[in-house]
């Protein structure tokens, strides 16, 4: 369970020398034997064994990632061919990729654009208060969408369609633009804008041919985070009278349950993703980022805006107004005319149940991923590559999607799982997957090998040597890790509604329920519930997109 | 290998005792102690109604109730998707066409006479498999401000003209919407109904829900929705807010928009707490579960033991419902029309 480069013999060689070494030491073997190997022997077991166990459990999990994909394909091919094509090939669904296509285009050049302003007037200019705007540009993520929605839905109650379902998901998600932007701002080696400048650029120039292209890796991977979301986003659209994929597919399934006109919009739905995840990968490209030379970049300088300063001030003030003013002072509203009366024991209640749930969901993903995150850390090879597209791919999948799936092969195959902990807590699972593999391989990475190496040549055997050494110095990022999952968790909506045990409530279900009732001050304390759980964690991001840029 | 599976299971271990007893916790929480001193009901009426007439129950005989909420059809299809596994004991609907699904699937456990005799024929299947428990007018919902009374649609029908193009608005995802849909059916046949569906699609705004389509209306931004009644009466009754600038269109004449549509219950086949079961179904028709629609924030009419409706609401008898057979209002066929005509 070693580093290939720990034993001088490569894998190749050993296996030349050695075939079948594995099963015959797996067979023969006592404990007391594994426990003190002598020095001779311990590279014959130690290598080939650890990854074995740890490929067949991340094996496992990926099998376990694939299922909603799987479902998705297996009804398809069950329908047949003259129903799917009938139920895909009709205007309706037309209709929802178009108003899809016009969400994604219309979303995302505002949000890249404000990210990016609000990332450079943070981090390179001399703008009063820069670090106060860094915190409020992150905080809209605290706000859950579907409050955004609730909160301007309530200030303007004529907003729908395009224009009001743009406006609410520029604010609602261009923070997880302006983090990876503000971050890669902060590193950008100033040296090349000197040299642009020494060549005769302008300020313009030089951001727009030598800042920007910097950029495209954050802004890539900030859009695709954004597309994703909007994709899978329930709650923000309903409120805002706008069909996506996913609103239609609840839709279905409020009408028909799971009949397969809903799971034919699930497999368009998932195409859709594919076309996000295959547009962001063929723009991304493989061009080189990093800076080439010795020595580190010195710290960027800061332009100063001087009487642009006000201006300038505007934008992030403006942001602030409409992303964070609008529901805060729309949640003090409802909260004002709620009163007391609005928090009941039901709220406590809600607070209970989405605690635990969190919890419980956040330490299982958190396993789950434990083996693949190590896997990529210490020994990356091609199967683990593709075990490790497995992982993330299910975290692309909209919700809707993973509990359709879920929904329909408990109730057909595995009833007694049916309306269960356990399946709502296998959606979390799925969903959050990707969340706990970024946190815990970046930790992983960061301790060295060198410990487990030393662990085992002191008489530890591969899994001691890396609970004692790696895994405890992996703990900060698995805490961070479940932190980032028990946030998802708490503000997921779409599937816990599908997928809930009887008696269920989450805040996320009860401020939904309240919302369906038009009870917006029967809401608001479930609202104000999650902008504070989340807000911690939130402010958690950010320090840490902060310590990985090295300031 | 097997040492390190053995601290891999110590290390899942840890883990299942760390969400152990969070889960325990849930369970506890939820359905896992109802099945064994209660009863389960699948509750697609509005939750605040049904949790009334829960707690009303539980308050005279003592037995608990849990309820678990969602939508009239997809509660409707979990049933019939669960068989006899179902965990329900008592299905409580807003409409009858998710009851008739049900009673299909020949899920349903014939009620006792004494149950059946609480209600009126007129409110409940002839096969006595479940019964009427409240029921539901059809309504224009218009704008004062934009609409005058002699500009009002005559009947249902006429909503799909093209004169009416972005004028009205409906909630299509919704059962309510889908009843209405079904009595259409039922009354005027395959081909008029789906033609109808296409004027719908062509010239009705959709909305998520009754109460948002009436807001919209109030808002001005449609000058009408068809919803039920007591979305109407009950925001009156309230803060106004969302109704002040709304009226209400009765259709009347046996048009399909003066469709009552019946709120059902029934005990599932399956329950293994029948007794429990149809005593509930009973104590809702009764005189004390009638009366909480008579004199709670429902609005809904009051149809069985004699009870009579809400004050607030208009008669029933002047609303000259059609005829509709509530047992064979088919929402399959009503999906399948709405999904071809583009509505889902």
């Amino acid at each position: 369970m070693t580093h290939p480069t720990l034993d001088p013999r490569t894998p190749a060689f050993r296996d030349a020398v050695h075939p079948g070494i594995n099963a015959r030491e797996d067979g023969a073997r006592g404990e007391g034997a594994w426990r003190s190997p002598t020095a001779g022997e311990g590279w014959r077991w130690r290598r080939p064994n650890g990854p074995a166990a740890a490929i067949a459990l991340a094996a496992l999990v990926s099998l376990i990632a694939l299922l909603p994909l799987g479902f998705v394909a297996w009804i398809a091919v069950q329908t047949g061919w003259d129903t799917v094509a009938a139920l895909v090939f009709r205007p309706r669904v037309g209709e929802l990729l178009v108003n899809t296509l016009l969400l994604e285009l219309a979303t995302l050049p505002p949000a890249i654009i404000l990210a990016v302003a609000l990332a450079w007037l943070t981090e390179r200019s001399d703008l009063p208060g820069a670090r106060l705007w860094a915190w409020l540009a992150v905080a809209p993520l605290a706000v859950p969408a579907f409050v955004h929605s609730y909160a301007w839905i309530t200030v303007a109650p004529g907003l729908h369609g395009l224009s009001g379902a743009t406006l609410v998901s520029v604010l609602a998600y261009f923070p997880f633009l302006y983090v990876p932007v503000a971050a890669q701002m902060r590193r950008l080696d100033p040296a090349m804008e000197d040299v642009a400048a020494s060549l005769g650029l302008g300020p313009w120039e030089v951001f727009l041919r030598v800042v920007l292209p910097q950029l495209r890796l954050p802004i890539c991977g900030g859009a695709l985070l954004v597309g994703l979301h909007l994709l899978a986003e329930y709650g923000l659209y309903v409120m805002i009278q706008f069909d996506t994929f996913t609103t239609a597919i609840v839709d279905q399934f409020q009408s028909a349950y799971n009949g397969p006109a809903a799971n034919m919009l699930a497999g368009v739905l998932v195409l859709c993703c594919l076309a996000l995840l295959g547009a962001e990968t063929a723009v991304r490209g493989n061009e080189r980022y990093a800076r080439v030379g010795s020595g580190a970049a010195r710290l960027p300088d800061r332009r100063r805006l001087g009487n642009a300063t006000l201006p300038a001030l505007l934008v992030p003030a403006l942001t602030a107004a409409l992303s964070l003013g609008v529901p805060l002072v729309t949640l003090g509203r409802w909260l004002l005319i709620g009163g007391a009366a609005v928090w009941g024991p039901a709220v406590l209640g809600a607070i209970g149940q989405t605690a635990l749930l969190a919890l419980a969901g956040a330490a299982l993903t958190t396993l789950a991923a434990l083996p693949m995150a190590w896997l990529s850390v210490r020994a990356p090879g091609r199967l683990q590559r593709i075990m490790e597209a497995c992982h993330y791919h299910v975290g692309a999948l909209p919700g809707v999607v993973v509990a359709l799936a879920l929904v329909t092969i408990t109730v057909r195959v595995a009833l007694p799982l049916y309306q269960t902990v356990a399946t709502v807590l296998l959606a979390y699972g799925l969903l959050f997957l990707p969340r706990a593999l970024v946190g815990l391989r970046g930790s992983i990475a960061q301790a060295p090998v060198e410990l487990e190496r030393a662990a085992m040549s002191l008489g530890r055997t591969p899994f001691q040597a890396v609970r004692q050494t790696t895994l405890r110095l992996a703990a900060p990022g698995a805490a961070a890790s479940m932190a980032m999952v028990a946030l998802g968790i708490a503000n997921e909506l779409t599937a816990t509604l599908m997928l809930a045990p009887n008696g269920t409530r989450t805040l996320a279900t009860e401020f939904w329920s309240f919302t369906a009732e038009l009870d917006y001050a029967g809401a608001a304390p479930y609202a104000v519930l999650m902008v504070l759980a989340s807000l911690p964690l939130t402010f958690l991001l950010h320090a840490q997109s902060k310590r990985a840029a090295g300031r | 290998m097997t040492m390190v599976f053995k601290h891999l299971a110590r290390a899942a271990a840890v883990t299942v005792v760390l969400t152990g007893s969070s889960l325990t916790a849930l369970a506890q929480g939820t359905a896992g102690s109802a099945a064994d001193d209660g009863i389960v009901v699948y509750n697609a009426q509005h939750a605040s109604l049904t949790q009334a007439w829960a707690d009303g129950f539980t308050r005279d005989t003592g037995i608990k109730v849990t309820l678990r909420k969602g939508g009239d059809m997809e509660l409707g299809n979990q049933i019939v998707q669960e068989g006899a596994a179902s965990p329900a004991d008592v299905f409580v609907t807003e409409n009858s066409p998710a009851m008739a699904l049900v009673d299909k699937a020949g899920l349903f456990a014939p009620l006792a006479a004494d149950v059946l005799a609480q209600t009126p024929e007129n409110f409940r299947p002839a096969n006595g498999h479940w019964t009427g428990v409240a029921a539901r007018s059809t309504v224009f919902a218009y704008n004062t401000a934009k609409l005058k009374p002699e500009q009002l649609p005559k009947s249902l029908l006429d909503l799909a003209d093209p004169s009416w193009k972005g004028r009205w608005a409906a909630s299509p995802a919704g059962a309510d919407f889908q009843a209405i849909v079904g009595a259409l059916l039922q009354l005027k046949g395959e081909a008029a109904t789906a033609s109808w569906l296409k004027g719908v699609k062509d010239n009705a705004k959709p909305y998520k829900g009754n109460g948002v389509a009436m807001k919209a209306v109030n808002a001005g931004e449609v000058e009408g929705a068809v919803i039920y009644h007591y979305y109407y009466v009950g925001d009156q009754a309230n803060t106004g807010e969302n109704s002040k600038n709304v009226a209400l269109h009765y259709f009347r004449n046996n048009d399909p928009g003066a469709f009552l549509s019946l709120s059902g219950a029934g005990v599932l086949a399956s329950s293994k707490h029948k007794a429990e079961a149809q005593a509930f179904v009973k104590w809702m028709t009764g005189t004390k579960g009638q009366e909480i629609l008579r004199d709670g924030n429902a609005y809904e009419y009051a149809i069985a033991s004699g009870v009579a409706s809400n004050a607030k609401l208009e008669p029933i008898a002047k609303l000259q419902a059609p005829k509709v057979t509530p047992e064979t209002l088919n929402n399959k066929a009503v999906t399948d029309l709405m999904t071809a005509a583009g509505l889902l």
